[in-house]
């Protein structure tokens, strides 16, 4: 099939960016969508242009590199499905394919169709871990842990960070990333001790961020590749008006700013 | 060079302990005083990372990924062997130690692969603490199920994503860590060179990949857990970024690179679709409890597989190996499959790909107890292939997954390059020939848990080598060599893709150096590589600049050490005259069964590089057994 591609090109984080459309000729139905766009790519880097810059590795669902609206839609649109995993097959001969980068303040383009998340990795770094070090551990069966609780907890484990839940909700929240982690740790026996702590520091680290309000839509939940429910969003919004209730908001909470762990080259 | 692992005296059961009481230590006010490097944020890299910084060391630790968080680790779905016992099936320590040795066709060593043992009751305690959320039963305690290669049920598991869960907790524990300032992250940031000063390994060169910056790092020691090199196939089933740069720019500084031939095959992929494909995806091998492999008796048979009567189909496996069937190892698997298919007998597009039928399956139990235990794998087969193995059979093909080889590690994990430490994948040590299901999580983990804590202290204690400047001139050469590498590529201005040439080496490796080997063929290979690579230097074409986000270039830095690479994997194969483990020399076979030869070839086979197109030199660590036999493994 011949299709023709409008995507996103962006020189840098500081230039304007475009929509260019390219052609591309006969798609195999086989192929996914990164494979379409790596033949795209050769073809480009074989006429001497500048290929098309996409975020990608496992291609198989599950590291969340990869990322892209494609027709409006992040990942494609199809239940459960990242793009990587997305397949030529659903579209068809002729089709026009608007190609876009997740659209957030929160994620700011850096070339293309690739997006710094770094947002992300500062929410887990505010609190989305278990303070426990190496080593000291009490044997792992000591605690029993129910199996609705550890499969509910698993439930929200299993986020694999994409940001698609971002680029789908018209306020660019980022309630359903933050939500799946404070739960699947607050769920849990070991997570328990910093709970409130946790809930605070990460809400206070992703408004520091840019991200928007939820206004309770759901469209992430829709948009989520690993369906991530939003109940998990009502869940943190307990555990945070408990924590207020408890007089957690009185500590100053543990946030960095949104430059302090981008990378500075030299590095000293 | 003589080759010494530094294995502890005393008994195999007390080597660890009375090793560990026994090297020095820095006190903890000195710790912050160090500053060590770490190269990869997968499980043996984060959780290095996360240990060492708590522990009080000034960590720096590099990923070319855009978070840590995505390594490929995260890809691991089976789970994680440990000898917990907790289903009272008669598991010990013991155990796990000789299923790993013999799984490995003994070509392990010893003391490694005990220590390993010991360790993976305390990896668990530790996920547990970290909130990982294994499956549990009703009771509450932890759930267990069974595995390749051995015969009681110690592998735990988070449904079909335990790596996901495991690079979780410790990418969470190392993010903790970089809170309390102890850890530095820098993501997209690929490693290009090692630096030595006075043949120690003290720095590192970096690429920047967004702003093309090359710089220098400087450190006391530098750790690589940069995982394995399926990658040099092209086709695999690694992540895309996955490859052998890191440990290839060590080995090109001396440090020697141990059993590259050992590389590990997996049988149940989904089969290749066309020139355009990426990468190949893993179905879990568990599939062959319940499906029977089959291909038409005859070639050329293009009938549908339903259409297909009985007489006229070949159940290869259980025909061959009557007592193990469909179940039979990984590596008979594999080969089984490129036989029927080298005679003309595959199916599907290409011809690449056997049958996997479960239609006798759903005959006998049903087709709603299947949905229930492999559902979520034929929804994957399902969305890549649009095929629904409900009704026809699947179809898979073996594809590169793991390498056992990587670079010489002596107990310490430490190189010959004093200061050099490999983890995980990325080193050679504790999987021998083959390695089992389920145990490459369990190393990783244990490697950058429990291991490196103590063994990178004895070596900052006692080297007399301080951390140098960047001023220093080896910085500055070894920074001058990568822009000079750089503007190569990209002025070399010809005809043809990276890519291209990836695809291209990734087929004659996969055909002459894959899962069946000979002499023959692996001549065939080194005659052709250095050809392949001399036409690289020439025509191939990179587009854009180096001071910019540029994944071309980004990806043509690896495939050129990916061209260097492949001859020393096909050198290190046709030194090894015999077939052990995921090593196939058709040569050396019994009965069609792969013939060890301990007289001649129990050694790890360790490389030096002597510079380009210039035979190695090859050093031998002698493999000694003083705790378990030798034995030849049966499958009939």
């Amino acid at each position: 099939m011949n299709l023709t591609l409008k995507v996103w090109r962006q020189k840098d984080e500081n230039s304007r960016g475009y929509l260019e459309t390219i052609e591309a000729k006969d798609v195999n139905a086989q192929m996914s969508f990164l494979e379409m766009l790596d033949v795209v790519n050769e073809e480009l880097i074989l006429e001497g242009k500048e290929p098309i810059s996409f975020d990608s590795d496992c291609r198989e669902g599950i590291c969340g590199t990869c990322s892209c609206m494609i027709n409006g839609k992040p990942h494609g649109g199809y239940k459960g499905t990242t793009t990587c995993q997305l397949h030529m097959r659903h579209f068809k001969d002729g089709d026009t394919i608007v190609i876009e980068p997740w659209r957030s303040r929160a994620f700011p383009v850096i070339k293309d169709l690739i997006v710094d998340r770094g947002s992300f990795d500062r929410i887990i770094r505010a609190g989305g871990y278990i303070s426990v070090n190496t080593g000291g551990a009490q044997d792992a069966n000591c605690i029993p842990v129910s199996k609705e609780i550890a499969e509910t907890a698993m439930d929200a484990a299993a986020c694999i960070g994409c940001g698609a839940c971002v680029a789908s909700c018209k306020n660019g929240s980022a309630m359903l990333f933050v939500a799946a982690k404070v739960s699947h740790l607050n769920l849990l026996p070991q997570g328990k001790p910093e709970k409130d702590h946790r809930v605070m520091n990460m809400i206070a680290q992703m408004d520091l961020e840019g991200f928007g309000n939820c206004t309770n839509i759901g469209s992430c939940e829709a948009a989520c590749p690993k369906e991530i429910n939003v109940q998990f969003i009502a869940k943190m919004n307990r555990d945070y008006g408990l924590a207020i209730l408890k007089g957690e908001s009185r500590h100053k909470p543990d946030t960095v700013s949104i430059q302090a762990e981008l990378s500075d080259l030299p590095i000293d | 060079m003589k080759l010494d692992a530094k294995i502890p005296s005393g008994p195999l059961e007390q080597k660890w302990d009375k090793h560990r009481s026994e090297i020095k230590l820095i006190a903890p006010a000195n710790k912050r005083k160090y500053d060590i490097i770490i190269v990869g944020t997968g499980l043996a890299g984060a959780s290095a990372a996360a240990s060492l910084g708590e522990l009080g060391y000034n960590v720096k630790v590099f990923c070319f990924q855009d978070s840590a968080r995505r390594a490929h680790s995260i890809a691991a779905q089976g789970g994680i062997n440990a000898a917990k016992n907790y289903q009272n099936d008669g598991d010990t320590i013991y155990r796990l130690f000789y299923d790993t040795i013999k799984g490995g066709d003994f070509r392990s060593r010893e003391a490694n692969v005990f220590r390993l043992a010991q360790l993976s009751v305390n990896i668990i305690d530790q996920c547990v603490a970290q909130g990982v959320p294994f499956a549990r039963d009703y009771g509450g305690l932890l759930d267990n199920r069974s595995f390749g290669g051995s015969q009681v049920s110690r592998t735990f598991y988070a449904r079909g994503q335990t790596g996901q869960q495991l690079l979780l907790g410790s990418y969470q524990a190392m993010m903790r860590q970089v809170a309390q300032g102890r850890v530095k992250l820098y993501p997209r940031t690929d490693m290009l060179d090692l630096v030595l000063m006075n043949g120690q390994a003290k720095g590192i060169i970096v690429r920047d990949l967004v702003t093309g910056e090359i710089s220098s790092v400087a450190a006391d020691a530098v750790i690589l857990a940069t995982g394995g090199y399926s990658n040099v196939f092209f086709l695999s089933t690694n992540a895309k970024g996955c490859n052998v740069s890191a440990i290839y720019r060590a080995y090109k500084k001396g440090a020697l690179f141990a059993n590259p031939c050992f590389t590990q095959i997996h049988p149940t992929c989904i089969p290749v679709s066309g020139d355009y494909q990426s990468k190949l995806t893993l179905m879990s091998e568990s599939l062959r409890n319940d499906g029977r492999i089959w291909v038409p008796k005859n070639a050329g048979d293009t009938r549908h597989p339903n259409d297909i009567p009985e007489d006229e189909r070949d159940y290869f496996l259980e025909r061959k190996y009557p007592s193990y069937g469909n179940l039979a190892p990984r590596d008979i698997a594999s080969r089984s499959a490129k036989e029927v298919c080298d005679e003309g007998r595959g199916v599907g597009p290409g011809g690449r790909g056997v049958y996997l039928d479960f239609s006798d399956a759903i005959k006998r139990i049903g087709k709603d107890k299947i949905v229930e235990r492999y559902g979520n794998l034929f929804e994957m087969y399902e969305r890549i292939t649009g095929e629904n193995a409900y009704e026809q059979p699947m179809r898979i093909y073996p594809a590169p997954h793991y390498t056992m080889g990587g670079l010489w590690v002596d107990y310490n994990l430490m190189n010959n390059i004093p200061g050099l430490f490999v983890l995980g994948e990325a080193n050679f040590s504790d999987h021998g020939a083959n390695r089992l299901g389920a145990s490459a999580l369990m190393q990783g983990l244990a490697d950058g848990y429990f291991v490196i804590p103590y063994t990178i202290g004895n070596y900052l204690a006692t080297t007399k080598e301080p951390k140098p400047s960047i001023d220093n001139p080896e910085f500055k050469k070894a920074e001058e060599d990568v822009i000079n590498m750089i503007k190569k590529l990209l002025s070399a201005k010809g005809k043809r893709s990276a890519v291209s040439f990836h695809k291209e080496i990734g087929k004659l490796m996969w055909d002459n150096v894959g899962m069946a080997r000979s002499r023959q063929s692996l001549q065939t290979a080194l005659k052709r590589i250095p050809e392949i690579r001399e036409e690289f230097w020439r025509n191939v074409t990179v587009s854009g600049i180096n001071e910019t986000l540029n994944q071309d270039l980004e990806n043509t830095i690896r495939i050129a050490d990916f061209l260097e690479f492949a001859e020393l994997l096909a050198i290190d194969a046709l030194e090894r005259e015999e077939s052990c483990g995921g090593h196939f020399r058709v040569e050396y076979q019994e009965n069609g069964e792969a013939k060890r030869n301990d007289e001649q070839f129990a050694y790890v086979a360790a490389w030096e590089f002597q510079g380009l197109g210039k035979k190695p030199i090859l050093h031998k660590e002698p493999i000694v057994y003083e705790y378990v036999q030798m034995a030849t493994r049966s499958y009939k």
